[in-house]
C-alpha cells in the first residue's frame, strides 16, 4: 500500500539523500523533480501520481507515475514524446494529463517554458564563439616565472642596448647628426696600434693589398644581398659607400645585421682569432683612410 | 667473501690508478679523510669544519694567484698569456641547433624574399596597426593600450564589443591595416598579445607578462613623436628571424635619427624583453689602466646614455600561425608544448 503522508513524514523529517539546503533555500535533487524545490507537492518520492518533463537531446519527454504501477519501479514511469512545437506541445501535456490536479498541470507548463527557452538560448550560443579557457599546471606557471627572472638577469639589457647604439654610432648609421671628434680619434688611435702591431706580426701585407682591389667585385655581391634585405657579414662596406643615398636602408639591413652579428662575434672571439683580425684590419684599415681624408680636407676647409 | 673483496680491491685500485693517471696515495688520503658530519662532538666538529674551509680558501687564493703571476709574467715576456678560462653560461651551452641562420644561407635569402613582411620591410606600404582588447574588461588595459599607441607610430584604437575576431580581421583587411593587435585579459590583467600581420599575414600569440607602465618607472622619459629606432637582437634561429621580421612590419622603416627614440626587443632564452627608451650620447672621460696600451692617457669615451620611457613587459612566443586567426583550420607553424621545456639548454627563437 502506498503512503504518501508517511513516506513525507520519514523524508523529511529523518533524512533524504536528494535533499539539499542552501542559504537561499530547500532543494530537490532528485531528476524527476517538477519544480526543483523540496516541497510536500513536489516531492516525487511521496506523490504516487506524478509527472514530469524531462530531456533529452534537446527533445523534451513526459513522463507519468500513477499509483497502479507503484509496485512494478521498472515500468513506473511512462515517457510520451513531446514535439517540438511549443502549442502543440502544451496541447499534448492537457491530454495526457487531463484529469489530474491542476496544480500539477501548472507546474508543468511552467516547466516546458522554461526549458524550451533554455533550449533556444543554448542553440543561439552554441553559433557564436566562446572562449575556451586553458589552464596550465601551476608548476609551469612557476617555472616560466622562475626562468624569466633569471633571463632578466643574464640579459643585461641596458648595456646591451648601449653597445648596440654606439655600434651604430660607429658605423656611421646616425650620419652627420653627431660630430663626436673624440670618437675619430679614438679609432685612428686604436686602428693605428693594431696596424703597427699588424706590421710587427707578419711583413706579408703586399699580397694581401690585391686583394683589396678585388673587393670591388665583392662590394657588388654584397650589394645585390643588400637588396634582399639581408646582409652578410662584410656589409659594413655598404654602410660607409652608401652613406649619401640612404641612411633608411642601412637602418633596416644593420637591424638585421645585430641578428647575425652577435654570433658572428662570438664566433670569431673563440676560432680563428687571428685570420678574423686580418680581415679586420683590412676592412678597417681602408675605411679608416677614405674617412681620415674625408675628415682631414673638412677640417682644412674650415 | 672478505677474501675475495681485498684481491677484488687491490686490483681495483690499481686499476683505477692506471686509467686515471692520478697516483695510488691519493685513493688512500681519500679514506683516511674524515667527513666533519661523522663527528659527533659538536665542538670539535665545528673546528674541523672551520679548519677544512680555510684550507680550501687558501687553496683557492694560491691557485688564483699563480694563474695571475703566470699570466703577467707571459705578458711581460712578450709571449702569449695562457687560454683565460671562460665560465660556463646557459647562453654558450646552449643545445646545438640546426635552424640557426648563417649569414650565407641562399635558402634563407629566398625565404625572406618570397615572405608576407615583405611590402612593408621593403617601403612599398607603410605600417597601419589596429589595436583593439578581448570581450573583458581589465583595469590596466586601457593604460597600457594609450601607451601602446604612443610607442607605435600609426596605430589606432577600436574598443571589442562582441565581434568575432574573425570579423574583426576581415574588417581591418578592408580599411587597409597592416597588422592587428589585441591585447588579451586574463584575470583583470593584459595576458597576452595577439599579433595577426595582414592581409594574410602569420598569426603570433604571445604570453605577455611583467608589465611595467610607464607612470611606475621611476624617473621616466616622455617619448615624443618622432619614428622610433628598432634594435633587435638575438633572434638567431629562423623561427627567432621570422618573429623579429614581424615586429619590424609593426614600425615604419625610416626611423627618425633625430628623435633618439629607440624600440628593442631583445631575446634572452626565448624570452622576449620589450623596452622603450630615449637615448644621448655623452662624452665621457676613461681612465685606462695601461692594461691595452702603453698610454695611460685619460681618453675620452662616447657613451650614449638611456632614459627609459613607455612601458617595458616580456613576451614570450606560444604559437606562431601561418595564416590570420583560425585556431581549428589554421596551419600552425609552431606550437610550445610542454615538452619542449624539458632541456634547460635548448632554446627556439
Amino acid at each position: 500500500m502506498q503512503h504518501d503522508e508517511v513516506i513525507w513524514q520519514v523524508i523529511r523529517h529523518k533524512h533524504c539523500s536528494y535533499m539539499a539546503k542552501i542559504e537561499t533555500g530547500i532543494f530537490c535533487r532528485n531528476p524527476y523533480n517538477v519544480t526543483g524545490i523540496c516541497n510536500r507537492s513536489s516531492c516525487p518520492l511521496a506523490n504516487s501520481r506524478y509527472a514530469t518533463i524531462r530531456e533529452h537531446e534537446s527533445v523534451f519527454y513526459l513522463y507519468m507515475k500513477t499509483i497502479e504501477r507503484a509496485h512494478m519501479p521498472k515500468n513506473l514511469w511512462e515517457r510520451v514524446k513531446l514535439p517540438r512545437n511549443y502549442e502543440k506541445a502544451l496541447e499534448t501535456i492537457d491530454k495526457h494529463l487531463l484529469y489530474w490536479p491542476k496544480l500539477l498541470q501548472h507546474k508543468i507548463k511552467q516547466r516546458l517554458t522554461k526549458m524550451t527557452q533554455m533550449r533556444i538560448r543554448m542553440r543561439k550560443l552554441a553559433l557564436k564563439t566562446r572562449e575556451k579557457i586553458m589552464t596550465t599546471p601551476r608548476r609551469d606557471k612557476k617555472r616560466e616565472s622562475r626562468r624569466e627572472e633569471k633571463a632578466i638577469k643574464a640579459a643585461v639589457l641596458d648595456k646591451a642596448i648601449e653597445t648596440e647604439l654606439l655600434e651604430r654610432l660607429k658605423k656611421g648609421i646616425y650620419g652627420d647628426i653627431y660630430n663626436y671628434p673624440e670618437l675619430e680619434w679614438n679609432k685612428v688611435l686604436d686602428e693605428e696600434k693594431q696596424v703597427a702591431e699588424g706590421v710587427e706580426e707578419q711583413e706579408e701585407e703586399e699580397p694581401e693589398i690585391e686583394y683589396v682591389e678585388g673587393y670591388e667585385e665583392l662590394e657588388e655581391e654584397e650589394d645585390m644581398e643588400d637588396f634582399s634585405g639581408f646582409p652578410s657579414n662584410g656589409s659594413g662596406f655598404d654602410d660607409d659607400d652608401e652613406l649619401d643615398s640612404g641612411d633608411e636602408e642601412e637602418d633596416d639591413d644593420v637591424e638585421e645585421q645585430v641578428v647575425i652579428h652577435k654570433k658572428g662575434k662570438r664566433d670569431s672571439r673563440k676560432a680563428d682569432d687571428v685570420g678574423k683580425s686580418k680581415k679586420k684590419k683590412r676592412v678597417v684599415v681602408e675605411v679608416e683612410q677614405e674617412d681620415g681624408d674625408v675628415r682631414q680636407t673638412l677640417k682644412t676647409a674650415h | 667473501m672478505g677474501f675475495k673483496r681485498k684481491k677484488g680491491d687491490g686490483d681495483g685500485e690499481e686499476m683505477e690508478s692506471e686509467v686515471r693517471g692520478r697516483p695510488s696515495f691519493n685513493t688512500a688520503e681519500r679514506r683516511n679523510v674524515i667527513l666533519p658530519s661523522m663527528i659527533k662532538n659538536k665542538d670539535k666538529r665545528a673546528k674541523v669544519y672551520a679548519k677544512q674551509k680555510h684550507e680550501k680558501k687558501v687553496e683557492k687564493q694560491k691557485k688564483i694567484k699563480a694563474r695571475d703571476a703566470a699570466e703577467k709574467q707571459a705578458l711581460e715576456l712578450g709571449e702569449e698569456p695562457p687560454q683565460k678560462m671562460v665560465p660556463k653560461t646557459i647562453e654558450n651551452t646552449r643545445e646545438a641547433d640546426e635552424t640557426v641562420c648563417r649569414p650565407d644561407d641562399e635558402e634563407l635569402f629566398a625565404d625572406i624574399d618570397a615572405d608576407e613582411f615583405n611590402p612593408v620591410l621593403r617601403r612599398e606600404v607603410t605600417p597601419k596597426v589596429l589595436i583593439t582588447t578581448c570581450r573583458f574588461n581589465s583595469t590596466r588595459g586601457p593604460a597600457f593600450i594609450s601607451e601602446l599607441q604612443s610607442v607605435i607610430p600609426n596605430s589606432d584604437y577600436r574598443k571589442r564589443g562582441t565581434y568575432d575576431l574573425k570579423k574583426i580581421v576581415e574588417y581591418a583587411k578592408k580599411k587597409d591595416y597592416t597588422s592587428l593587435i589585441v591585447v588579451h585579459t586574463n584575470r583583470r590583467e593584459p595576458d597576452a598579445l595577439l599579433i595577426i600581420g595582414l592581409p594574410n599575414g602569420p598569426t603570433a600569440h604571445f604570453k605577455l607578462s611583467n608589465l611595467v607602465l610607464r607612470k611606475d618607472i621611476k624617473n621616466h622619459g616622455n617619448p615624443t613623436s618622432h619614428e622610433p629606432e628598432l634594435v633587435l637582437n638575438n633572434f638567431t634561429t629562423r623561427l627567432g628571424n621570422r618573429v623579429g621580421r614581424f615586429f619590424q612590419s609593426l614600425f615604419p622603416q625610416e626611423p627618425n635619427f633625430r628623435g633618439r627614440r629607440v624600440v628593442t626587443f631583445h631575446n634572452q632564452r626565448d624570452f622576449i624583453f620589450f623596452r622603450h627608451h630615449r637615448y644621448i650620447f655623452d662624452v665621457k672621460e676613461d681612465k685606462q689602466s695601461g692594461a691595452k696600451g702603453k698610454d695611460g692617457v685619460a681618453k675620452e669615451r662616447v657613451k650614449p646614455r638611456l632614459q627609459e620611457c613607455g612601458p617595458s613587459f616580456t613576451l614570450k612566443l606560444v604559437t606562431l600561425q601561418h595564416g590570420t586567426f583560425d585556431t581549428k583550420g589554421g596551419e600552425f607553424e609552431w606550437v610550445h608544448k610542454p615538452e619542449m621545456d624539458t632541456s634547460r639548454r635548448r632554446f627556439f627563437l
